[in-house]
């Protein structure tokens, strides 16, 4: 789903006189939509203008007093946040925390939900309806427990445990979209495939993974933004003090620095610069991967 | 959903089926293979820590329970009004779920009948794509005691309204965190509601229109009647939202100032990080069952219409 264009709902204006009796028959709505975008933008758009400006303006003046010629921008907050606030330290390791956390999911949730949709064995809708029962159960229900495996294997604060961590509670959202992707995959494709002596094997990988971008695509931009965008499972699994990723480090900051918006402005759009990218390259996948996560 | 069962028996299957006792035939190696190591991770790092912290909720028998439900104020009291983290959960459920409701329709009906739709439907959509944790930087910042710094105070200013520190008076707190959160979440409601006003042929709507129904008749009697099955499936995922709300409510006010804008995922973790694990467990498993009822109707959904988002 993209944000697509509106359906005719009315036909085109023939005269000019009609066309402006509409203009000024819609103003309303034209007036009630530039506030409602003013109310979404305003907030991210003074944050925004904020991080580019010198700490002694700031805490004289609003952000708003651009508009009054202010003009005096700089990049000392980024360069404070990124060096001496070890933010880019963070940024390394929200990459670190991410990029795994989401290929293991992708690649588990596949493989599942291949042997969910498509390979014959007993109790496997009673199995994949325990497996899809599991998008209940909320992260809290198991973080207490995990600590103490995680001990107990030796990976508590470590990186891999994290992963771990974030892998599992991926899978039942995961293999959930995608079983009930590849079920809608056309069956005498897979049937010809089988007659052709292909094994389950090839088939995932030849036939079905090929056709499945797009269901994949959702998945892994959906379980993306989630780990980026994580506070609970890094506040607990994370490793201290040196691999904490950036939402920690700014929940960190707020404690400690409560009031010093010239370093909390640039770190929250630091962590928001990777999702902005995603938003604005991918939108298409973007939107349907949050709608299809909406379940979880 | 019910299509699971059309695979067609694949013959070694069967062939397996005939000879080997019964529970374990029809396992063939693929099936290990492909279901194999998600089923190992969910059982060892899902299933088995889940079935732990029941266990350990019950630590005192039905103690915690007890406590929690009747003699603790910070999660629940009993007054008039209610307060504590349950109280506030509800009342995010009614306020936040209904206002991302409300505003999306109303977005989504504005935004159909102008050309720049998409351009709309970005702005609103675009914080859903932001960490809560900035949001709630964001959010913080405009709610800013200093009238110097937040937006809102600053606005108030013109109309010499003195600032107020909306996220440090008990009694401005969770209004302010709720819109806060419709902000962030409204999007998603607009997204879904837009595309189902499409779904509406325009020949029904020119029919009203000609037999002379007003634009509020329409509204009422034909658009939202039509829209109840993607308000349902919106309010089910912001319930679920409200109770797993944990990011926004800890960096915007860690439930404070007191106790007053405390819910229960923020209680469970301040619980947990204070070491007092068995109690910590009771609140996970209270948000468990509160959380089984909203995913019954879920997956009886998806049962009844084969259809995710």
């Amino acid at each position: 789903m993209t944000f697509g264009e509106s359906v005719a709902v009315e036909r085109p204006p023939r005269t000019m006189g009609e066309r402006i009796t509409r203009m000024v028959s819609k103003a309303p709505i034209h007036v009630a939509l530039a506030i409602v975008g003013l109310i979404w933008l305003l907030p991210t758009i003074g944050l925004l203008i904020t991080s580019f400006r010198p700490t002694s303006e700031i805490l004289s003046t609003g952000w708003w007093e651009i508009f009054a010629g202010r003009l005096t921008f700089t990049l000392d907050n980024y360069t404070e946040v990124l060096g001496s606030q070890g933010m880019l330290n963070s940024f390394i390791n929200s990459v670190i925390i991410t990029v795994p956390s989401t290929i293991l999911p992708v690649g588990f949730a596949a493989l599942a939900a291949y042997g969910f949709a498509w390979v014959d064995f007993p109790f496997r809708d009673t199995i994949f309806l325990i497996v899809v029962g599991l998008l209940l159960v909320p992260l809290q229900m198991t973080l207490i427990p995990l600590v103490e495996v995680f001990a107990q294997m030796g990976i508590f604060g470590t990186f891999l445990g994290l992963w771990i961590a974030h892998t599992a509670f991926a899978l039942p959202f995961g293999i959930f979209l995608l079983r009930n992707f590849f079920i809608t995959l056309p069956r005498d494709l897979i049937e010809a495939a089988r007659i052709d002596g292909a094994s389950s094997w090839n088939i995932f990988r030849t036939v079905v993974l090929p056709l499945s971008v797009p269901a994949l695509a959702s998945f892994a931009i959906f379980q993306f933004l989630w780990t980026w965008n994580d506070l609970l499972m890094a506040l607990v699994f994370a490793p201290r003090p040196g691999g904490l990723p950036m939402t920690t480090q700014v929940q960190g900051l707020l404690g400690t620095f409560a009031t010093e918006w010239h370093l909390l402005a640039a770190a929250s759009f630091l962590i928001m610069t990777v999702p902005l990218i995603v938003f604005f390259s991918l939108q298409r996948y973007f939107v349907q991967g949050l709608l299809a996560g909406s379940v979880k | 959903m019910s299509t699971a069962t059309a695979t067609p028996t694949t013959s070694t299957a069967d062939v397996a089926r005939s000879r080997s006792p019964k529970f374990l035939s029809g396992w063939s190696l693929a099936a290990l293979i492909f279901i194999g190591p998600a089923i190992l991770v969910l059982t060892v790092f899902m299933v088995y820590p889940a079935i732990r912290t029941i266990i350990l909720s019950f630590e005192n028998g039905l103690g915690n329970y007890v406590q929690l439900l009747t003699a603790d104020p910070r999660f629940i009291r009993f007054s008039f009004p209610p307060s504590g983290s349950l109280w506030n959960n509800i009342l995010w459920l009614l306020f936040y779920t209904g206002g991302c409701i409300v505003i999306g329709l109303i977005v989504a009906v504005m935004a159909t009948r102008v050309r720049y739709e998409r351009i709309v439907k970005a702005i609103v959509f675009l914080p859903m794509a932001i960490a809560s944790t900035a949001l709630a930087v964001i959010w913080r910042f405009v709610y800013s005691p200093d009238a110097d710094t937040g937006l809102l105070n600053a606005i108030l200013g013109i109309f010499s309204v003195s600032p107020v520190s909306w996220l440090g008076n008990a009694g401005f707190v969770n209004t302010a965190l709720i819109i806060a959160g419709i902000w962030g979440s409204a999007g998603f409601a607009v997204v879904i509601l837009s595309a189902a006003l499409k779904g509406i042929s325009s020949e029904i709507l020119e029919a009203a229109r000609m037999d002379g129904a007003s634009e509020g008749q329409i509204f009422r009697r034909i658009i939202v009647p039509m829209l109840s099955l993607p308000i349902s499936v919106i309010a089910v995922t912001l319930t679920i939202n409200v109770v797993k709300l944990f990011d926004l409510v800890y960096v915007m006010t860690e439930g404070g100032p007191g106790n007053s804008s405390n819910v229960i995922a923020v209680q469970m973790y301040q619980q947990f990080s204070a070491r007092n694990f068995d109690y910590s467990a009771t609140v996970a498993v209270v948000m468990l069952i509160i959380l089984i009822p909203v995913m019954i109707f879920n997956i009886r959904r998806f049962r009844s219409e084969r259809v995710v988002a």
